[in-house]
């Protein structure tokens, strides 16, 4: 049989019983991540990082161990790899790639956005940052400032922990999860007011 | 075993010349001296794993480059963080990273 002109329904049915009747996955675990698949967005990483911008606690929870604070905002994590944070602070700027292919934290982050992945932006973050960060997102880093790129080169997913901007005071959790943008995590923008 | 601090060369090694592989060791690191930042758990080797192969848990690492080092158009402070298995990683004690 030719695979390519199989039905494809037939097909996936027949791959999802074989998985089952062997014991590696059970249709309640194809439910749970098709749930959690479909609500993995960068809304998810925005809720993170406006809890450790508020609760100082939770931030050093969050950089000691990113898939155990996603999994404490109820966001499932079960089967992915591990999450790491990066935090950004006065003195240093993370940016993410993934320069082999397109890791992604897709569970906090959703879907990476179509530039994530190309040639392009692979080859200008690792070689000049700070020229692609300028004349692509109009985010310049000050000459004081460290930039440190992030290559995700294996098991590992990364996100950025952004600086809490300015004119924020006082700001509860959700207020603060709506400023914060998926470039905000990955690096490539600084969350404004 | 490596430890944080450490001083570290990463191998210059080619073994995409001999035939199909599955590395997860970027180019622009080969050769390059860099310094252990933490050992980041151990994960099943990717180059048996993608060819179906037995695969063997190995040590990855949190490895920093001084950008300057590598890249003409980099300022000399800014740095690369990459994640890198530790059969790709030796000794470079007593070298500047």
């Amino acid at each position: 049989m030719n695979i390519l002109e199989a039905d494809s329904e037939r097909l996936l049915m027949a791959v999802r019983s074989l998985l089952e009747r062997k014991g590696i996955v059970s249709t309640t675990e194809v439910m749970e991540r098709m749930a959690s698949t479909d609500a993995a967005s960068a809304g998810q990483g925005a809720r993170m990082v406006a809890k450790a911008w508020v609760d100082p606690a939770y931030r050093a929870r969050m950089l000691e161990d990113g898939t155990k604070a996603a999994e404490e905002l109820g966001i499932v994590m079960r089967g992915m790899p591990p999450l790491g944070v990066l935090e950004s602070t006065p003195a240093v700027h993370n940016l993410v790639v993934c320069t082999l292919c397109s890791c992604y934290p897709r569970a906090v982050l959703g879907y990476p956005p179509f530039w994530y992945k190309s040639a392009s932006f692979r080859a200008r973050a690792v070689r000049d940052p700070r020229e692609l960060l300028a004349s692509e997102w109009k985010t310049v880093v000050p000459d004081e400032v460290k930039v440190r790129v992030v290559d995700s080169t294996a098991d590992y997913r990364w996100m950025v922990l952004p600086v809490r901007p300015a004119g924020t005071d006082g700001w509860d959790e959700d207020r603060l999860a709506g400023i914060v943008r998926e470039g905000d995590m990955i690096g490539v923008t600084v969350p404004a007011v | 075993m490596f430890s944080a601090g450490e001083t570290v060369r990463v191998k210059d090694e080619w073994p995409e010349a001999a035939g199909p592989v599955h590395i997860r060791t970027p180019w622009y690191v080969r050769g390059q001296r860099g310094e252990v930042v933490r050992c980041l758990g151990e994960f099943a080797n990717p180059e048996d794993l993608a060819f179906a192969r037995p695969a063997e848990k190995r040590p990855l690492y949190h490895v920093r480059f001084r950008k300057g080092a590598i890249w003409p158009e980099a300022k000399p402070d800014d740095e690369l963080l990459v994640e890198i298995f530790g059969h790709w990683l030796e000794p470079a004690a007593g070298e500047r990273p």
